[in-house]
């Protein structure tokens, strides 16, 4: 039986591990390659590594520290932020990364999608979807969080499935480093309307929050990041919980 | 005692560093290559790959890999594992964005698994159930059984003495297969912590 994922989330800002609030008020958490060797002795079932400023620095993200990410992984790793290439692409999987996050070059030129999907296979492609909360409807937004696209969570979701995405990585910019919770009802929308694999994103402070997004919103796999580094959780207790909930988890 | 050479082949198909640096961290000597004289001299081979079978199928033949590896596994005999799409492209025929041949070594055919009702691709860690225990060299005291798949189509049709596990996601598929010095596997090793570290490590003690 497919295993629920958990999966920790690293942002990066060039130099550091940073962690935010509603994509702001930045705070340093140190060494990428250290967290990743540890993520990795704790049996992490994957890890997410996005460069968050690689989009606005006009770069991917910095290749040798994804290569030193690599080294400490054995468990799938996926790597985003200013990926905006084919070459691109190829030269991250050919390092060892196994998928690639793609946001911004997605909304620029949805076709990027398709041609990378023909080329790779839409297993290794995530987009991301930043996601906020605007008049009452979800609205994804560009540019770490600061311009609404207009176009509604769904509706996007929707299109990038077709063109080509293997998985979604959702974000909600409102419970971003809150851990208030997961925005349920986000989640679910957006799983109701693919059938491709949800990494649900943004607001995990305690159990129950991850148990809920899975039994409630229906995500395939909970990412998190402020809670690991802020709680006293550690893979396992989080997942032995899971497992008395009645969710499917990797024990080790 | 055999020296072990370790060729994991580049066919511009991905995925060629993480599996270099597990069968490193394993202690074994590998080489990522596409050269004739490497892959004739091998120990074992390694043909991994992330991707579309028809692009997986092109770059075998552009980069002239097709005889040299037919002469080396399939005549010379040397230990082959195949990962994934290295797995898959051992059919006769992969249906993935059209129809397409494959190397034919092992018969079957690649199609898309049957789901209803299931997100696609088959991504998670997916626990197999092994076949024949006391025969099966990959899996022999396996830590946990659980392995990572990432994955939307199946190589169908194996033969049941060559099946060495499955997995269940929607319909029972092959997740590894064995043909004398031919071993293949659906999930990744290579990312499945330390149970694909122990299948990669069985894979090598065999000669």
């Amino acid at each position: 039986m497919l295993k629920t994922r958990l999966i920790p989330c690293m942002l990066f800002n060039g130099f550091n591990l940073i962690k935010t609030i509603e994509f702001t008020n930045i705070r340093n958490l140190g060494n990428p390659t250290q967290m990743a060797r540890v993520y990795n002795s704790r049996h992490a079932d994957e890890l997410i590594f996005i460069d968050m400023k690689a989009t606005e620095d006009h770069r991917p993200p910095l290749y040798d520290v994804v290569e030193n990410i690599v080294k400490e992984c054995f468990m799938p790793l996926t790597i985003g932020g200013g990926i905006r290439s084919l070459e691109d692409i190829e030269r991250f999987l050919k390092i060892g990364a196994d998928k690639v996050a793609l946001n911004t070059i997605v909304l620029q030129n949805p076709e990027f999608l398709k041609q990378a999907a023909e080329k790779y296979g839409r297993q290794c492609l995530v987009v991301s979807l930043d996601v906020k909360k605007v008049d009452n409807e979800y609205s994804v937004f560009t540019d770490r969080g600061r311009t609404n696209t207009g176009i509604t969570a769904l509706n996007w979701a929707k299109q990038v499935e077709n063109l080509g995405a293997g998985e979604l990585f959702l974000n909600s910019i409102d419970r971003d480093g809150q851990m208030g919770g997961y925005d349920c009802t986000l989640v679910s929308q957006i799983s109701g309307g693919v059938s491709i694999p949800v990494i649900a994103c943004g607001g995990a402070g305690k159990v129950q929050d991850i148990i809920d997004v899975i039994q409630i919103g229906h995500a395939s796999a909970a990412a998190l990041s402020s809670m690991f580094h802020y709680s006293g959780h550690t893979f396992n207790t989080i997942k032995q919980r899971m497992s008395e909930a009645g969710i499917p988890v990797r024990l080790i | 005692m055999t020296t072990s050479n370790v060729v994991i082949i580049d066919y511009g198909m991905g995925n060629v560093g993480s599996v270099q640096n597990a069968v490193a961290s394993l202690g074994y000597p590998v080489k990522i290559s596409c050269d004739a004289s490497d892959i004739e001299s091998a120990s074992h081979i390694i043909l991994p790959g992330v991707g579309a079978f028809g692009d997986g199928m092109n770059n075998l033949h552009n980069f002239g890999l097709v005889d040299i590896l037919y002469q080396a596994v399939v005549v010379k005999k040397i230990p082959f594992l195949g990962i994934c799409l290295g797995m898959q492209l051992l059919a006769d025929k992969g249906y993935e964005f059209g129809e397409h041949a494959g190397l034919g070594w092992v018969h079957g055919e690649v199609k898309k698994l049957i789901a209803p009702n299931l997100p696609l691709p088959h991504v998670g860690w997916d626990d197999i159930v092994v076949e024949h225990p006391e025969q099966n060299i990959l899996f022999a005291q396996l830590p946990d059984t659980n392995f990572y798949f990432l994955h939307s189509f199946h190589f169908n049709g194996v033969e049941s003495s060559l099946i060495t596990s499955t997995c269940e996601y929607g319909q029972k598929f092959v997740a590894s297969f064995r043909q004398e010095n031919i071993f293949a596997v659906q999930f990744h090793p290579e990312k499945s912590q330390v149970s694909g570290l122990h299948v990669l490590k069985n894979f090598f003690q065999y000669a």
